[in-house]
């Protein structure tokens, strides 16, 4: 295996939470997919905007009031060329892509009829079932499952089959929480198109691993969380075609979202503003735009080929435990890694895990249709960013032998 | 014995290790040794699902006693189970509703009982102190 040119060692100093100690071991912390650490850079933008400039937005006359504004829409602009949509009010601030595929399945309410079809696929975050279940409920639309096969790959052929005429909505993720399946979003966004239906991504899993181009994959919505990527939790972007945006009605109503209101009649702004009632989270929205200026001074490619790398010796060194076995070994695949021991519960494995330092995810991930799929409780989850290390990998590796040592036998 | 005293030695004998992997194997060694529910008891009636593991509990009552089985199918938390079942069980219905759990918090395994741990645990304890509400009732 060749070595990725990365210098992990300057990168880890941006990160002072890595220094500390858990249980007297040092943290080694592999639940990445769940959150991200937060750089130094990251930090300073959220310390810089309570310090020096701390005020409500679009509204105030006064310097502070601008200055907020200012950086707030800088972030939007950010993060419009980050996902190179073709306009700024395409980018819509929410608290996390669970509220951004709330806001556009509610907004389908007004757009679906009883027997229109939606589909969804078989490895979905619950975030991305429940809400569209919801919508299934209020409408009469048919909630139907795109199904995956034992690599934890979707069966495109099927998914083919299942589209037709009655076809409204696709939904999947880009890439699977659980699993680490990077999905062919391209194949599915232009198949749905043929039939006329709509498609949302869900980028949660993505977007700290791959910078989406929203015009060239021709996607109607994209979602993410800033918290993946390095930002602040309960921030998060929906992008929309402009077109789909004015389709839908607002979502919730507010100050911010409105154009003029009398007890008669409330006329609603303008894109993006539309969809953003009340105040928003505007330092999350600037340390968002920090976050991806941080991740792209880095690189993405330079980002994805360590990656792969971390993903690469993990899956070597973890196969040769005796008994692990690993679910999801999609061809096309992230650095996450799900795996289970025979006869051991994920949980006993995280608890031991924890013991030594080593921060992992157990239980379903919040995709139990999977877990039905493999026909077991859950995983331990092991997934890796680019600050992890070939040593972190190696201290995993024998924390699971531990582990299962205690717990075996 | 009393709640209490059952407690006490519990702390006595987790005090005898000298860090956690030999609580935990010590732990593990009690989730290991028998089954302590009776199969038929394991239904869906009896279950109390954690996000994570699963927590059957059973109880009856035997004279003036509640007498409790339970299993889960997470191997700590099923050694955390035999513990509070060495705590509660043979105990009047009285006695288990007024008694704490602060013993696992002095024998190291406060963690376990955190909300956020989801491992049906908390939710066990809770349902043990109902039942001993529901049968004094019937006692009465």
């Amino acid at each position: 295996m060749t070595e990725v040119d990365f210098d992990v060692v300057q990168i880890r100093k941006d990160f002072p939470i890595l220094n500390r100690e858990v249980n007297g071991k040092p943290l080694v912390y592999l639940d990445n997919a769940a959150t991200s650490q937060t750089p130094q850079q990251v930090i300073n933008a959220i310390v810089d905007y309570y310090q020096n400039y701390n005020a409500n937005i679009h509204r105030g006359v006064h310097a502070l009031s601008q200055e907020a504004t200012d950086k707030y829409e800088q972030a939007r602009q950010k993060i419009q060329q980050h996902f190179n949509a073709a306009k700024v009010h395409e980018i819509i601030f929410t608290s996390g892509t669970t509220h951004g595929i709330n806001l556009v399945a509610n907004g389908f309410s007004s757009l679906l009829q009883k027997g229109d079809e939606v589909l969804v696929s078989a490895m979905e975050h619950h975030s991305n079932i429940v809400p569209w279940q919801m919508l299934c409920e209020r409408t009469g639309a048919i909630l139907k499952v795109i199904p995956m096969n034992e690599q934890g790959e979707l069966v495109m052929e099927t998914y083919q089959n299942l589209l037709s005429s009655k076809t409204k909505l696709v939904f999947c993720n880009h890439i699977s929480n659980a699993l680490g399946t990077i999905n062919p979003i391209e194949e599915i966004i232009n198949a749905a198109h043929e039939v006329g239906a709509a498609v949302l991504i869900d980028g949660a899993q993505a977007a700290p691993h791959i910078k989406a181009d929203v015009q060239a994959l021709d996607v109607d919505f994209y979602v993410v969380s800033a918290h993946k990527i390095c930002g602040p939790t309960g921030v998060g972007m929906l992008y929309g075609k402009e077109e789909w945006l004015k389709k839908l009605p607002p979502y919730q109503g507010g100050g911010e979202m409105i154009a003029e209101v009398t007890f008669e009649k409330t006329t609603y702004a303008e894109l993006p503003h539309k969809f953003e009632a009340g105040t928003p989270n505007i330092c999350g929205g600037i340390a968002f735009g920090a976050a991806l200026d941080y991740m792209n001074t880095i690189g993405f490619e330079a980002i994805a080929a360590y990656e792969h790398q971390l993903l690469d010796y993990a899956t070597t060194e973890l196969s040769k435990i005796d008994g692990l076995k690993i679910y999801g070994t999609a061809q096309n695949k992230t650095s996450v890694i799900s795996f289970n021991i025979e006869g051991v519960h994920p949980y006993d494995i995280g608890t031991i895990l924890d013991k030594l330092g080593i921060a992992v995810r157990t239980g379903h991930h919040c995709a139990q249709p999977i877990m039905d799929f493999y026909k077991i409780p859950g995983t331990v989850r092991a997934s890796f960013c680019f600050y992890n290390t070939k040593e972190e990998v190696d201290a995993l590796v024998a924390g699971v032998e531990r582990a299962k040592n205690m717990l075996v036998g | 014995m009393t709640i209490q005293a059952i407690q006490e030695e519990i702390i006595e004998e987790f005090s005898m290790f000298d860090d956690w992997m030999q609580r935990y194997e010590y732990m593990i060694e009690l989730g290991k040794s028998l089954p302590l529910i009776d199969e038929q008891y394991k239904t869906d009636d009896n279950i109390i699902k954690g996000c994570q593991s699963k927590v059957w509990v059973h109880a009856e009552l035997e004279d003036d006693k509640l007498l409790f089985t339970a299993d889960s199918d997470a191997i700590i938390t099923k050694g955390i189970i035999a513990l509070l079942i060495r705590v509660f069980s043979n105990q009047k219905p009285k006695d288990i509703m007024e008694a704490d759990t602060q013993f696992i918090d002095e024998i190291g395994l406060k963690e376990h009982l955190s909300p956020t741990r989801a491992n049906g645990l908390v939710s066990m304890i809770k349902q043990m102190k109902l039942y001993a509400v529901a049968y004094q009732t019937q006692i009465k």
